[in-house]
């Protein structure tokens, strides 16, 4: 799985970061970054976990080499 | 397994259990009971995106595009619960069937408090909770000002920053000596008060209101102390009540909310749960009940909820730091932690990339209680990583210091 972010959406909340801070972080100016992008198997909960946590949907999970993949 | 679960109530806690109990494999029959006839919706945003426009009534529904199919879940909106049988496991509805559960979810949230002595029962009189108060309230400001808000909470504080940013006047009144005193103490709720006034919000201070004239096109709002204003619009933001009423007849203990346990089950009832706003959880650390009106708490509990009706032997997910977001005049002000139990606060200031960022530490015997920041959001990422252990509250200072100077990781 791969992590996908929309930074125009992120309102720098921070929920994500407060359950995956492996996958997670915010920069300076309260932007989501995402610091590595790929999920291992055994980390899919805890990401999907912080994918809920997001208030404004601003963050997803979507399988390697799907559309949004390029 | 349970097989027919109902949740009461249509908003984000609500929404959230029944999400997490189909994500988590469970295929029963779920049943959702709104008092409202408006599809779910998120409700920060009413005060703030909603009111500015920057986000319309579709970018805050909750269950997404599939809609009641797409979740599997038999929503019936506009059916209020009006009483609940624990013994025969029924749920009264009024203006609906009556309806069975295996598991109930009580998720009906809370309700704005009202002036004393129906002084609000006036048509330019507003609280904010429900979508159709923030339609009306926008329209309202739309046709200008001049906007009062009575009770300087954080509901109230964004409807003032939302109506500043839209060119009203507003006069903000608090009925206390210290406004924001009661979530953040004086000194950070002084902060937060300069950043009313510098963006124009006239604060009155000590200013209770003894009643609200109607007026042509408005109305006055006179204080007890004998100062008055004029109003185009009166936002009315003093606290909440919770809804349970409905449960009073049930026998389920009720204190200023369900009390439940750590994992959200109400002790006394086989099979109910209570989460989100109206739920007072007990903390183990503390041995307290405790009642929060958080977003993210809400979600949290949703899903610690979902998982025990799914597999009721596994041991509850325990609390979070508990969490809470506002935005005013573009600052993100963000807190972690509990500022109440408090012994001490210091205000600091970290520079970061040119810019001062404000952060409160609050400490209880030097131990870490509690973190405000004012615009930045990764100095509360730090705060919240650190709260679960409460560190001596020096270490978290030296944390968010070498966070500011430097590019050390959050958590
Ligand atoms: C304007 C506003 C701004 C906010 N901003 C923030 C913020 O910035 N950050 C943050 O962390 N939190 C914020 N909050 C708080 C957050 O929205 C709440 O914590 C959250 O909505 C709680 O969800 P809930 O589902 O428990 O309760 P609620 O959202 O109150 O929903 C309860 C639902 O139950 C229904 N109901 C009530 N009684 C019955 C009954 N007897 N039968 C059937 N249905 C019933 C109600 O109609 C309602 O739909 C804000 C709240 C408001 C109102
Ligand atoms: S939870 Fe959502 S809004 Fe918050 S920082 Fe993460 S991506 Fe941004």
């Amino acid at each position: 799985m791969r992590i996908h972010a929309d930074i125009g959406k992120c309102q720098g909340y921070g929920n994500c970061v407060a359950i995956d801070a492996k996958h997670f972080d915010l920069d300076d100016d309260g932007m989501v970054v995402v610091i590595d992008d790929a999920v291992a198997p055994d980390e899919l909960d805890t990401t999907e976990e912080a994918v809920r946590s997001c208030p404004v949907s601003a963050i997803w999970t979507q399988a390697a080499g799907g559309p949004a993949d390029e | 397994m349970s097989e027919r679960v109902v949740l009461v109530g249509s908003s984000v806690a609500g929404v959230r259990t029944a999400q997490d109990l189909r994500s988590g494999g469970f295929d029963g029959e779920i049943v959702m009971l709104g008092a409202e006839r408006e599809l779910p919706y998120d409700k920060p945003p009413l005060s703030k995106q909603v009111l500015v426009g920057t986000m319309s009534e579709d970018d805050i529904g909750l269950l997404g595009a599939g809609g009641w199919d797409g979740l599997g879940v038999d929503g019936r909106l506009g059916q209020r619960a009006t009483a609940l049988d624990v013994d025969e496991r029924l749920v009264a509805v009024e203006g609906g069937d009556d309806v069975e559960y295996d598991a109930l979810v009580i998720a009906t949230g809370v309700r704005p408090r009202t002036l004393p002595g129906g002084l609000g029962d006036h048509q330019s009189v507003f609280t904010v909770r429900e979508l159709r108060d923030g339609r009306e309230l926008s329209r309202a400001l739309a046709h200008g000002g001049p906007l009062m808000v009575v009770g300087a909470g954080f509901i109230g504080a964004e409807v003032a920053s939302s109506a500043r940013s839209l060119g009203v006047e507003v006069t903000m009144a608090e009925a206390l000596a210290a406004p924001f005193d009661r979530v953040l103490g004086t000194e950070v709720g002084r902060h937060l008060t300069e950043l009313h006034r510098s963006h124009g919000v006239d604060v009155l201070t000590e200013a209770s209101v003894a009643a609200i004239e109607p007026t042509r096109d408005g109305a006055v709002v006179r204080f007890a102390d004998g100062r008055s204003r004029e109003a185009a619009t009166v936002v009315v933001g003093i606290g909440t009540i919770p809804n349970t009423e409905w449960l009073v007849s049930s026998g389920i203990p009720l204190e200023d909310g369900v009390l439940v346990d750590e994992g959200c089950a109400v002790q006394a009832a086989e099979g109910v749960y209570a989460v989100g706003d109206v739920a007072r959880r007990w903390d183990p650390a503390t041995d307290v009940y405790r009642r929060v009106e958080h977003w993210t708490s809400a979600v949290e509990q949703a899903h610690a909820v979902a998982q025990q009706i799914i597999h009721p032997l596994a041991p509850a997910e325990a609390a979070k730091a508990p969490y809470f977001w506002s935005d005013q005049f573009g600052t993100k002000i963000q807190m972690v932690g509990r500022p109440g139990d408090a012994d001490r606060v210091d205000l600091h200031t970290f520079e970061v990339k040119g810019v001062d960022r404000t952060v409160a530490l609050y400490s209880s015997a030097g131990a870490f209680a509690a973190g405000v920041t004012f615009g930045w959001p990764r100095g509360i990422a730090a705060c919240r990583a650190a709260w679960a252990s409460r560190p001596p509250v020096a270490d978290v200072e030296r944390t968010l210091h070498t966070l500011s100077s430097g590019m050390a990781p959050v958590a």
